[in-house]
């Protein structure tokens, strides 16, 4: 990658959205590209990993049971059931931990020496799972049990508000559960990985190409660049967690109000 | 701004906030396997676990405390005994005091009637005692007297019934005027 920038000569070309765009990996001709390669491995990674964990638990724990009970544990009590309620969480606790285990691991990726790719990144992977898993869900599960009138009308038509402020209300909330909130929930996470792996890019080639190009002089400045390089790969770590956390809060807090009696 | 002054850069390059259709459809796939895979194997082996593991904690919990209820109960028990103990040590003792004062008592009330039964017996013992020394001593009396007075006045009395006569006569007199000088004694 940063060879390639390199290689358009001298001068310096910083890293943008092209440098996204990885082109197939098995040559010309094909259409898998590194992102799709990657996505697949963190289903697979995520799903061996709980299987691994569970297959022969323990009351107990020993300590990789315990690592995976504590992951576990974050999705089904701190996300779900805080979000959704005790009373309704159970059914969504596979939904929410996949969605968590699932985007972390992509947004890890990101970090990881020599994959180093957020599969986040690309939007399409977040809007696969905001627009056609959550989004559907919680729409779902509110129609079910508030009946379609019903549920519009909880949705749109918050309780307690005046009635001649509805005509301008009732557009912004119906804008808002029904086109809004899928799309940001995606924005959200591909934005952070997006801009976090062009920073990384940014510290990464320009400080390349001032220890190999510059004049000798500006050579000793590359060791402030790779310096924020990695100080930059600390608070990506921070940042691919906290987005995996945000993505799956949100969508239970969608799912919980979408269930809520009230709005 | 960067981002976009960035993006604009880079010409030629695909807009990154349009999605690639392939990316979309493998996403959701890989998505919906792993989601499979979690809902059918993963979580309900966990909520198995925690179940079981509520019940254990549960089930220690319960044992537990019946072993305290049945500590308290034994105690109670032991408690009651030993009070029930207490009582029938103190009704035995004061059971004894009662006896042995009733014992006491028929000993002491004995004791008197012995001695009462010893001086009666005394008593009577002294007034025989004293009845046949007085008749002995009449006996004497009448003789010594009859002696000396045979001496005295020099002749015998032979008549018998006459010296018996004289002589009964003469201790009646002596013991009127022996009587009145005892009462006036006492």
């Amino acid at each position: 990658m940063g060879a390639l920038v390199l290689a358009q000569g001298d001068e310096f070309v910083a890293p943008g959205a092209k440098d996204f765009n990885l082109g197939p990996i098995f040559g010309e001709g094909t259409f898998v590209t590194k992102p799709m390669v990657l996505a697949v491995l963190a289903a697979v990674i995520v799903g061996a990993f709980f299987l691994l964990a569970t297959r022969n638990l323990k009351i107990v724990p020993n300590r990789f049971q315990f690592a995976a009970e504590s992951i576990y544990d974050f999705g089904r009590n701190n996300i779900a059931r805080e979000q959704i309620g005790a009373k309704d969480f159970r059914p969504f606790v596979p939904l929410i931990l996949a969605l968590f285990s699932f985007i972390l691991v992509n947004n890890i990726f990101g970090i990881i020496p020599v994959i180093q790719f957020p599969v986040m990144s690309h939007i399409g992977f977040p809007l696969a799972l905001s627009v056609l898993v959550v989004y559907p869900v919680y729409h779902y599960v509110g129609f079910k049990r508030h009946g379609f009138v019903g549920y519009l009308k909880k949705e749109t038509v918050p309780a307690g508000a005046p009635g001649f402020i509805l005509p301008l209300l009732t557009p912004i909330e119906f804008l808002q559960k029904f086109l809004i909130n899928p799309i940001t929930l995606a924005l959200r996470v591909f934005a952070a990985m997006f801009a976090g792996h062009l920073l990384l890019l940014v510290f990464t080639l320009g400080g390349e190409y001032l220890l190999l190009e510059a004049s000798a002089a500006l050579k000793p400045v590359s060791v402030v660049s790779f310096a924020f390089a990695i100080i930059l790969t600390f608070l990506e770590a921070l940042i691919q967690v906290l987005q995996a956390y945000i993505f799956a809060l949100l969508s239970a807090n969608y799912i919980g109000a979408a269930l809520a009696a009230e709005h | 701004m960067l981002n976009t002054q960035l993006v604009l850069a880079a010409e030629g390059a695909p807009n990154p906030v349009v999605p690639h259709l392939s990316e979309i459809i493998l996403g959701f796939v890989a998505f919906l396997l792993l989601l499979w895979v979690l809902r059918k194997f993963a979580v309900p082996r966990f909520e198995k676990l925690y179940e079981e593991r509520t019940a254990k904690i549960e089930g220690g919990i319960e044992k537990a405390e019946k072993a305290q209820a049945e500590a308290e109960q034994a105690l109670e028990q032991y408690k009651a005994q030993l009070a029930e103990a207490r009582t029938e040590a103190a009704k035995i003792r004061d059971d004894a005091r009662l006896e042995a004062e009733q014992i006491k008592e028929e000993l002491r009330a004995d004791a008197q009637e012995e001695a009462r039964r010893i001086v009666a017996q005394g008593e009577a013992q002294l007034q025989a005692q004293r009845a046949q020394i007085v008749a002995e001593l009449r006996a004497e009396l009448g003789r010594n007297s009859i002696e000396l007075a045979s001496r005295i006045v020099g002749e015998a009395l032979e008549d018998e019934a006459r010296r018996r006569g004289t002589v009964d006569r003469f201790l009646a007199e002596l013991e009127a005027s022996g009587n009145g000088a005892a009462g006036a004694r006492n």
